[in-house]
């Protein structure tokens, strides 16, 4: 870039120093002092209470199912947009339409749907059906992120899986693979960056999300980023909501870390 | 010898345009076979029909006179070497060439040989543990062609496999496919738009045009002897002149009366007839059949390359002797020289366009 145009980044990076590195720091500060401002460990250690230690492990399970499915739903539709024409276009924009309205909208109405009295329920009771319950449960939560967090996943897998040349496909029609194998020889493995991509833009949210977990769990799903808002916001402390977060941060920060060993092309990662 | 392979009344058209109509081809075992034409002719379609990579609307393919009109690409003993290399970028050297033996089962010592074996006879010894990527275009090409070979395929289509090399690469490559087809003792079918690499390497070239086969032969007998006037201006540079066969062995050039060799095509009918530039031999004005003088002069290395007017028509001349522009001369052509082709019968036909 030419000294003529560096100012053009100033408001960048004065955007980033105010929202990004300056709430850091603050949040580096809380979680590394007590009450009083002296130096203290045990907001980082707390996460060892069996409370944070129980959330956390729920966060991840949950939060792995999340991505699981997504991957197991966003790898097949990847194959079948691969192949399909001038249909596409249509189906990545029924993707993204639901983009378009805010999640905790979209959230509210699986609320809405899933409720005892709720739409789906009232459904299966006038056709004499037993009621679906799963409001207020893992089941529920993870459905959530999954509707709210699958156009992350299927997006990046979709724009790496269009760039495959269709000639390496054939050229292992060519040598002899079936169906099975050219997707487990040459699709899969070429589709890596954007399926580790889309791991990273579900699994993220999926393990700090706090809204959704509140708005489908009822407030009996305790996820870690239920905790930490409950520290800030609720009359907790934000010494250990900010110790709290600072080893959350890590622990995405170690998962990223390991997941981009994967992607050796770097081709696709957001992070 | 017999036939490997036929090709019965196949037609194919994508979006209603048709791009292969009624084609019939035979092909002998053991020979190089080039579709040469330009972009749009069929020939690629032609070939992916072959390799199962398209279904043709009507017609069928036999491979050793069993019908594989809809066998699928994975269950045919053919194998194909594609235009851009098609090698898999996560694979390296040793694993691209050993991916069809791996499906097939084969034992890792017999894979191991067979790889040494490929990569010895395209010339990339030591390039087992390579990474792909890291391959100039020539050496991804080698690597496919031994990617292919590998598996024994009873023949190996090419599609335009030299398309992406420098000249001299290319000419490299030529004299290699040759050996290597002889050395494997295979069928070779190759689809170029390149006629010069169709002459070098063929032992039979498939000219065609419009989904049309055009002519079929020996590259001398397409070169000496083409049948119309799209194979001629395609394959070399041609005067191609509006002419009258007077009778036998006698055509009526620019006026002026020609004695030639052929024969059978009637007396006083329209004919086009074919001289290729090298044939005309310039002699000093009024020795030869017809007088003219030279319009434009260009110097091509191994000959020079001179516009002659004569008799109303701008001749194309190829000679080592130069002669400079202004210079009245006189043009002769031995018998032989002078190929007699009959006029194109539908405007249809006459509508060729040479894109290349």
């Amino acid at each position: 870039m030419s000294k003529k145009n560096k100012w053009l980044s100033a408001p960048y990076l004065g955007f980033i120093l105010c929202g990004t590195v300056i709430p850091l720091l603050a949040i580096l500060y809380f979680a590394l002092v007590d009450k009083n401002g002296s130096f203290t460990l045990s907001n980082l250690a707390s996460v060892a209470e069996p409370v944070h230690l129980k959330a956390l492990g729920l966060s991840l399970l949950l939060a792995f199912a999340t991505t699981v499915i997504c991957l197991l739903l966003a790898f097949p539709l990847g194959l079948l947009l691969r192949k399909s024409g001038g249909k596409k276009g249509f189906v990545i924009f029924l993707l993204i339409l639901p983009m378009w309205m805010n999640f905790l909208l979209r959230t509210i109405a699986w609320k809405i749907l899933l409720q005892k009295t709720g739409v789906i329920n009232t459904i299966l009771g006038a056709l004499g059906l037993k009621s679906l319950d799963i409001i207020n449960t893992p089941t529920a939560v993870v459905l959530g992120m999954v509707y709210d967090f699958l156009p992350f996943m299927i997006l990046p897998i979709y724009n790496v899986m269009i760039k495959i040349d269709n000639s390496l496909i054939e050229a292992a029609y060519d040598l002899g693979a079936s169906q099975a194998r050219v997707i487990k020889d040459v699709l899969l493995p070429l589709s890596m960056p954007g399926i580790i991509s889309g791991i990273t833009m579900t699994f993220v949210p999926s393990m700090t999300t706090f809204a959704i977990s509140e708005i489908l769990g009822g407030g009996n799903i305790s996820l870690i980023g239920n905790i930490i808002e409950g520290e800030f916001l609720r009359g907790g402390s934000r010494n250990v909501g900010s110790g709290l977060s600072m080893v959350m941060m890590v622990f995405i920060l170690i998962s990223m870390a390991l997941l981009n060993k994967f992607d050796k092309n770097g081709e696709g990662t957001v992070v | 010898m017999a036939n490997i392979l036929e090709l019965e009344h196949i037609s194919k058209s994508f979006d209603g345009e048709l791009v292969l109509d009624d084609l019939n081809l035979e092909i002998k075992e053991n020979t190089f076979m080039t579709l040469l034409g330009p972009s749009g002719c069929g020939k690629t379609t032609t070939l992916r029909i072959i390799g199962g990579f398209t279904t043709p609307d009507t017609g069928r393919v036999l491979f050793e006179g069993r019908d594989i009109t809809n066998l699928p690409p994975n269950k045919r003993h053919l194998n194909t070497v594609f235009q851009k290399y098609a090698l898999f970028p996560h694979m390296n050297v040793g694993e691209n060439i050993a991916y069809g033996l791996k499906i097939g089962g084969k034992s890792q010592s017999y894979i191991d040989s067979k790889i040494d074996y490929a990569l010895k006879l395209v010339n990339m010894d030591g390039f087992k543990k390579r990474d792909v990527t890291q391959l100039s275009g020539g050496q991804q090409q080698r690597i496919a062609i031994a990617r292919a070979i590998v598996n024994e395929p009873k023949v190996l289509l090419l599609d335009e496999p030299l398309g992406a090399l420098d000249l001299k690469l290319r000419q490299d490559m030529q004299y290699e496919l040759i050996r290597l087809k002889n050395e494997l003792g295979i069928t070779f079918i190759y689809v170029t738009h390149d006629q010069e690499e169709a002459l070098t390497m063929s032992d039979t070239i498939v000219v065609m045009n419009q989904g049309y086969i055009q002519q079929m032969g020996s590259p001398e007998n397409i070169y000496n002897e083409p049948e119309n006037a799209f194979v001629a201006t395609f394959i070399g540079d041609s005067n191609i002149i509006d002419s009258v066969m007077v009778r036998d062995e006698l055509v009526r050039i620019c006026g002026v009366n020609f004695p030639c060799v052929d024969t059978g095509f009637g007396v006083n009918k329209p004919v086009d007839v074919v001289i290729r530039p090298e044939d005309v031999v310039l002699d000093e004005a009024g020795k030869g059949q017809l007088d003219g003088v030279v319009t434009h002069l260009i110097f091509k290395g191994v000959h020079y390359e001179m516009e002659v007017m004569a008799g109303g028509f701008e001749w194309l001349v190829q000679s080592t002797v130069m002669q400079p522009v202004g210079k009245e001369v006189s043009l002769r052509v031995d018998p032989f020289n002078i190929q007699i082709m009959n006029k194109p019968e539908s405007e249809d036909e006459e509508a060729v366009v040479v894109d290349v």
